[in-house]
């Protein structure tokens, strides 16, 4: 590309932003900007490189994972009492229960690490990293519906149509690698026979933003990306001699019409052959050593679960994808909580701790950002009926728990507290919002400044919101 | 970037760089809304120091601005200012004015600060055509407009494109499908003056026409085929959809298309197509998912309303005056929620119903009329009529039976024991054995679960069964769908025939029923009050008898969603068929004749009747034929509509927009900064779209005509289509596109004869070749100095490749189709419990080669070919798509089996209908994809492929073989494979050039 077509280029592919996206402008011809180049325009200097999202749909409860509540105990059965209920409005699940019994977990906490945090006993592997981790015990959002609260976990917004976090950083901060999309998506199924929520394409859509820069979900199909693979009959050679049949073609047009969107689309062709290459490399598993997948658990082996996908993003951060998001469903547990989350617990314990293992040991903790967490928390009350032995649990939006760990957040620490009832939260509250303006700043940029005009409006992920919560911060 | 952006834009298409006078619309207001509205802006609460610049008052009153003085402007004075606490727009902002800014707002204040009110709300003024230099090249009014405006810029126009070219523009343009040879042949043998006029007027005559034209609609309406949110299960919407093809087809003036949508339902006697229109408004999701707040949603549906109709209308984001006044446009919560009042009063529920039938779940709900179901309704219910009369007729017998079967009602009540279960098998529910009764839970998700329970009955006869329920503890609510008993006898399983009973029974038979029935998809709650049993009860038709009680009985439930838990356990009855009635009739029985009302007699009767065998058969006909009507009603297509309450909901404004918070009420009216609604309009939505089409409206025709515009040019001459309002782009070309609007109201809101007069300018007849000088000048083309160029959208792409290869169903209209689609998609992301689509399941034969606009839009997982290029997901109004290029595009337009299909077919059309030697061939299939003739380059590129693949297949035949494999439709067997599968290749090849992709 010329220098009048680069321009041409940049003014008419993007609503670009100030200054700093200018990888992603220039995404088509990645290879011949240097890395530091990125990093150059950014607001910050950068702790991450890559976020690793690990998404927890369905919204864990945070009373048997990580908000222990050992007074609870003794008030078996007894009714939450009105003043910490408060107002907050309840789901047409339970606002007919005319009690609303403690529900104490049934699982014990105990301390980990040199750091003494506190968690469950359905998190054994996890717990071995303790010491890395960031646990914010104080996570708050304002949907107590599914798919409007994962909308707002997603995009900063509880009503779709907005970019996605993932798409945010891949238009803030372009690629790093130039045969795989920047933003990967992996879904995987629970093991067990758990109620699992649905979830839209949108969760990872572009919004407004060119689609581009939508995530990419891989999934454990023949096609690990869609349309991926040649069909039968077309031979890897053929497509190649293809390619530059077309090429030859479309520069013909190009010298005919001079149109930079001909440029743009030959190197769109060619990043496409380069996929074709690239990812059946990266889903190929075989070369993984057992010891792998025997640190990963038993699931590991069964593409598509949330073990393999563990594997899969392991594998996807050494390669330099930007934004890696993982979405494991199940955890909606309105009735038989203790043997629902059980399941739930066997299919992601032990493959996010040897992610954690595996990112460790290669160096790529230091520069990932790695979250783990849900859409909102759950009741301290049972929802139907409790026993000694079983309860459920309702959506509660006042207090939830996630972790970070990775590059630049404090570790081994735990930030904010919820009252004797995890229901309401008594310090360092963060939202969602908070939650992303603090992750955007370790990518090194400035949360308030990635904006995108759209209908008139300076967009952002933060929407109109977002502190950057210093306390988890190393 | 983007205000960079925007700057380059400005200083490009104002008079800026004429240095001649400063238009506050064009040149100040841009610059101030951007970096000062937001807080001396429109919105009072968020205003600071008292300081609004957005009027002459404001910012003069108290020397902000002073006139004619720079230097005694405080305003100015704070943006030199290298204070950081000083320095407007303060730094936290992130705000910055460039010196190019800067020097404009200088000039403006030496030049006395001219306000001018907002370019969008004034009056449109009809300018005359400006007179040109270069005075032979306008051929309608549009050009001179244009014209004039790139003399000013000293840039020439393009010369016309070749007739090839603009005939495939065009075509493509008004059809979405490409030219065929014959039409293409046609036009360049008419060398008529009026050639092209008169191959336009033959394209907006066809009735692809409305096809292409709807699909913008549909995205402006956020038209799908499902309902949105997490549960996004099917709806039935697409009458309107056809509704919408139709009009454009028949030329729908615009302020009757306008009319009929908002409010169709309120004209005088309105038509079934005037109704049909009014879904417009009914197109926004509907939230089905279990526990939400129907209140939250009612809110939110009429909010989506007002959005929708502000910005498909009036170009306004609405959208931000939901919580607060606007902080740029002169809008304020009061508009948003008095516009609110016109659209809230629809007879519709907030939570959806997911029982119900996809076409029967969001009432109001208008069912079609279908001959062939009108008949076959008559014909049961006439059925049902003479079984009613059969039954009469055997009930106007007398009957001896009756005094004697009274006489025998010796019993107080029907003796029933306890069957204990010994065993349960769960289908997904938890469950457990407690005491003989099964224990069931909460199932909050939406499958179809069920348990199978086991008893061994130890007496007999049985004749009749019930299934007793009582919560355990709190309330529940169990959703019972299925029941059944199965006879287990060593290795011989029979269901019993079971009837509803209608005694000490909670539900009534007809509810009952459908439970009986296998498959039953359709839940009926039952809800269980603690401390109360609920039962239902089951006849058999044969008694299991006492010898046979070797036998074993399998009963299942089958439910879906419960809250809380349930004990369930069953009984059974040896009591004499006659004598299975309910404790009040045993008690009626007793009572002497003479005491008892004609009302107990029925009773009694009644009850009598029940017991017959003669009447057995009869009923159970009855029930089915009146289930069969039942059913038959449910397959008329139906599409949702508007209605109007008896008595209007209350409307309030919101506090910052929360459903909970009501503040003031208010009442229907439109914003206050517009022309009011004459008084005589009805306060109603029929008022409001008759104000929104009335002449002096400022908006209405201006955007539309804006995004007729964008639809040709692919940027609006206001290029944010979506924003008329002081945050959006003022117009490039105002007089244009005044003179257009006025032209539309003058010309009765005549949507094709707006089309015809774009398609037929010399501004859109030039060549789309971007001359290198002026492309970097004016990258957007937004000076026009030559003809559009872009990417076809998703749906275009796949009908020309369809058209192309001969494959396309060119039928209109009808139900969405499910044309190719990945494997694995839903499987992964739809709801594991929910009752919604949970697979794709494509369709064969000719649904999958109708053109793309009837392809199944579920909103959670749109088609994802589709979504590669870019198309929303419909869940809100877009009025704009982003173009981008992906690889994912490239991967689907190389790989996908619809264009492999489409290819081979191509191929074969290239080797049947292109000649005999392969140069003719190749010649024959370049032309008819891109309406041209091949270069000697290009051929030879070709050619050279083909001889290439063509030794490749030869070598590798069966890759030949699996390559014309792909899709269901088998080539010609006659043609040689290995020639058919080169070509093949070539085809794929031509649909996937640059050239192809992209309207020239």
């Amino acid at each position: 590309m010329n220098r009048v077509d680069r321009k041409t280029f940049l003014i008419r592919a993007t609503h670009g932003l100030g200054g700093i996206a200018l990888a992603t402008l220039l995404q088509p011809h990645a290879r011949a900007v240097p890395p530091s180049r990125e990093t150059r325009g950014l607001h910050f200097p950068p702790k991450a490189k890559r976020i690793l999202w690990l998404t927890q749909s369905g919204a864990p409860s945070q009373l048997d994972l990580f908000d222990p509540k050992p007074a609870l105990s003794p008030l078996f059965n007894q009714d939450l009492p009105p003043s910490v209920r408060g107002e907050q409005r309840l789901t047409g699940m339970t606002a007919g229960q005319k009690r609303f019994p403690i529900a104490p977990s049934l699982f014990r906490f105990s301390p980990h690490g040199q750091c003494g945090m506190s968690l469950s006993e359905l998190l054994p592997h996890t717990a071995k990293w303790a010491d890395e981790l960031c646990l914010i015990r104080s996570m708050h959002t304002e949907a107590i519906n599914h798919d409007p609260a994962m909308t707002l976990l997603q995009t900063g917004h509880q009503i779709g149509g907005r970019p996605s976090f993932g798409a945010w950083v891949s238009y803030g901060l372009g690629s790093e690698n130039d045969n795989l999309p920047t933003f990967v998506a992996l879904v995987s199924t629970p093991s067990g026979n758990v109620n699992s929520q649905p979830l839209h394409e949108r969760m990872w859509g572009a919004g407004f933003l060119p689609a581009r820069h939508q995530g990419v979900r891989f999934t454990p199909t023949k096609d690990p990306v869609l349309y991926l693979n040649n069909p039968p009959g077309i031979s890897r050679t053929l497509r190649r001699h293809q390619l530059d049949d077309l090429a030859k073609l479309n520069a013909l047009t190009l010298s005919e019409y001079h149109d930079p969107e001909t440029r743009n689309r030959i190197d769109q062709f060619e990043m496409a052959f380069r996929m074709q290459a690239a990812v059946p490399e990266l889903a190929d598993l075989s070369n993984e050593p057992a010891r792998t997948f025997d640190a990963y658990g038993p699931e590991s082996r069964k593409p598509g679960t949330y073990a393999a996908n563990c594997l899969m993003a392991r594998r996807l951060a050494e390669r330099g994808v930007r934004f890696i998001q993982l979405y494991h469903r199940g955890w909606d547990q309105h009735g038989n909580l203790p043997r629902d989350i059980r399941s739930q617990c066997y299919d992601t314990d032990q493959p996010t701790a040897a992610l954690l293992a595996e990112l460790k040991e290669r160096g790529l903790l230091e520069d990932t950002l790695v979250i783990w967490g849900g859409e909102f928390g759950r009741t301290t009350y049972s929802q139907g009926t409790l026993t000694q032995d079983n309860y459920g649990r309702d959506h509660h939006p006042r207090c939830f728990s996630i972790w970070m760990a990775g590059a630049g957040i404090q570790k081994g620490h735990v930030h904010g507290e919820t009252d004797d009832f995890s229901y309401n939260i008594v310090r360092d509250p963060v939202h969602i919002h908070d939650l992303n303006a603090t992750a955007l700043h370790l990518l090194g940029i400035e949360h308030t400044r990635l904006t995108h005009r759209f209908q008139g409006r300076d967009y952002r992920l933060t929407d109109v919101h977002g502190e950057i919560v210093k306390g988890v911060l190393a | 970037m983007n205000r960079l952006l925007s700057l380059l834009g400005s200083l490009l298409l104002t008079n800026a760089l004429h240095a001649a006078e400063l238009s506050y619309n064009q040149d100040i207001r841009p610059i101030l809304s951007d970096n000062c509205f937001y807080c001396h802006g429109f919105d009072p609460k968020n205003r600071k120091a008292d300081l609004r610049l957005d009027t002459f008052e404001g910012a003069t009153a108290n020397g902000a601005i002073v006139p004619g003085h720079l230097s005694k402007s405080e305003a100015w004075n704070r943006i030199l200012s290298d204070d950081p606490e000083e320095v407007m727009p303060p730094p936290k902002s992130h705000k910055k004015l460039t010196s190019a800014q800067k020097d404009v707002l200088r000039r403006w204040i030496e030049g006395g600060a001219k306000y001018e009110p907002h370019w969008a709300f004034v009056p449109i003024r009809r300018a005359v055509p400006p007179s040109v230099s270069l005075a032979d090249w306008p051929m309608n009014p549009i050009d001179p407009f244009v014209l004039a405006r790139l003399e000013r810029e000293g840039i020439a126009p393009s010369p016309a494109a070749s007739k090839e070219t603009l005939l495939r523009r065009v075509t493509l343009d008004l059809t979405g499908l490409p030219p065929t040879l014959r039409e293409l042949d046609a036009f360049l043998s008419d060398s008529s003056p009026n050639a092209y006029e008169a191959a336009v007027d033959r394209l907006l005559a066809s009735p692809h026409y409305g096809e292409h034209m709807a699909l913008p609609w549909l995205d402006a309406a956020r038209y799908a085929d499902t309902n949105g949110y997490q549960v996004d299960r099917d709806r039935e919407m697409w009458p309107w959809r056809d509704w919408v093809i139709q009009a454009f087809n028949q030329n729908q003036p615009f302020d009757q298309f306008t009319i009929e949508q908002l409010a169709g339902d309120l004209l005088p006697n309105p038509t079934l197509s005037q109704r049909i229109a009014t879904g417009f408004n009914r197109n926004h999701m509907i939230n089905e998912e279990g526990g939400i707040i129907p209140e939250e949603f009612l809110a939110e549906y009429a909010a989506d309303r007002v959005e929708t109709t502000a910005a498909v209308w009036l170009g306004q984001t609405f959208n931000c005056c939901r919580c607060h006044d606007h902080k740029y446009d002169p809008f304020t919560q009061r508009d948003f929620y008095s516009l609110k009042a016109f659209f809230h009063n629809v007879p519709e529920q907030g939570a959806g119903n997911r029982a119900a039938k996809p076409n029967a779940s969001a009432p109001p709900v208008l069912k079609l009329p279908v001959p062939e179901l009108d008949s076959k309704k008559s014909t049961l219910e006439s059925d049902l009529a003479q079984l009613q009369a059969s039954r009469q007729q055997i009930l106007s017998q007398p009957s001896p039976g009756f005094s004697s079967w009274i006489q025998n009602l010796r019993s107080e009540t029907v003796p029933w024991e306890r069957l204990h279960f010994q065993t349960v098998e769960n289908h997904g529910l938890p469950t457990e054995l407690a005491e003989g009764a099964v224990k069931t839970g909460i199932q909050v998700g939406d499958d179809f679960w069920s348990f199978s329970a086991i008893t061994a009955p130890t007496h007999g006869p049985i004749t009749a069964i019930r299934l007793v329920g009582e919560p355990d503890g709190e309330d529940a609510t169990f959703r019972i769908h299925r029941f059944d008993v199965t006879a287990i006898h060593g290795e011989t399983q029979t269901p019993l025939k079971l009837r509803p009973a209608e005694f000490e029974t909670s539900l009534p038979i007809k509810v009952i029923q459908p439970l009986l029935k296998t498959g039953n998809r359709a839940p009926h709650p039952l809800r269980l009050k603690s401390g109360k049993r609920e039962s239902l009860v089951f006849r058999l038709d044969t008694p299991l008898e006492a010898k046979d009680l070797a036998t074993k009985l399998r009963i299942t439930v089958g439910t879906r969603a419960n809250t809380g838990w349930v004990r369930w356990h069953v009984e059974a009855t040896s009591q004499d068929p006659a004598q299975l009635v309910s404790t009040s009739i045993f008690t009626l029985a007793k009572k002497p004749e003479e005491n008892r009302t004609i009302h107990e007699q029925k009773l009694l009767k009644d009850a009598y009747e029940a017991t017959l065998p003669e009447l057995r058969g009869i009923d159970e006909k009855i029930l089915a034929t009146t289930q069969q009507i039942e059913e038959l009603d449910l397959q008329y297509p139906a599409s949702m509509v508007m209605e109007e309450m008896a008595s209007p909901r209350d409307t309030f404004i919101l506090v910052r927009g929360a459903y909970d918070k009501p503040g003031e009420k208010v009442f229907p009216a439109t914003p206050a900064i517009l022309p009011p609604m004459p008084a005589q309009f009805p306060k109603n939505r029929l008022g409001l779209a008759e104000w929104l089409v009335s002449p002096e409206h400022p908006l209405t025709a201006r955007v539309t005509v804006n995004r007729l515009w964008q639809q040709f040019f692919g940027s609006g001459l206001v290029k944010t289509s979506e924003d008329f309002g002081a945050q959006g782009e003022a117009p490039s070309h105002p007089e244009l596109l005044d003179w257009l609007a006025s032209e539309f109201i003058r010309t009765g809101w005549d949507v094709k004869q707006m089309v015809r007069l774009i398609v037929t300018s010399a501004t859109y007849r030039q060549t789309s070749h971007i001359p290198t000088a002026i492309g970097s000048k004016d990258p957007e083309n937004r000076l026009l100095a030559r003809g559009p160029r872009f990417r076809l959208t998703a749906e275009t792409l796949r009908d020309q490749a369809l058209a192309l290869s001969g494959l396309l169903v060119p039928r209109i209209g009808g139900p969405p189709v499910r044309p190719y689609h990945p494997e694995g998609i839903y499987e992964t992301l739809a709801p594991t419990s929910a009752d919604t689509v949970k697979r794709y399941i494509q369709d064969h034969g000719e649904a999958l080669y109708r053109r793309t606009l009837y392809t199944y839009w579920k909103r959670s997982i749109p088609h994802p070919a589709m979504l590669a290029f870019g198309t929303p997901f419909r869940e809100t109004c877009t009025l704009q798509r982003p173009r981008s290029n992906t690889p994912l595009q490239a991967l689907n337009l190389m790989n996908d089996v619809t264009y492999l299909e489409a290819s081979r077919f191509l191929a074969q059309r290239m080797m049947t209908e292109g000649g005999s030697t392969v140069d003719e061939r190749l010649k024959y299939g370049f032309r008819m994809v891109l309406s041209r003739h091949p270069s000697p380059t290009q051929l030879a590129i070709l050619r050279a492929a083909f001889d290439r693949n063509l030794a490749s297949y030869k070598r590798d035949p069966a890759g030949a073989s699996a390559l014309l494999a792909n899709g269901d439709r088998p080539s010609d067997p006659t043609l040689d494979r290995q020639d058919l599968a080169a070509l093949t290749t070539l085809a794929s090849t031509l649909l996937c050039m640059d050239e192809t992709l992209s309207k020239n």
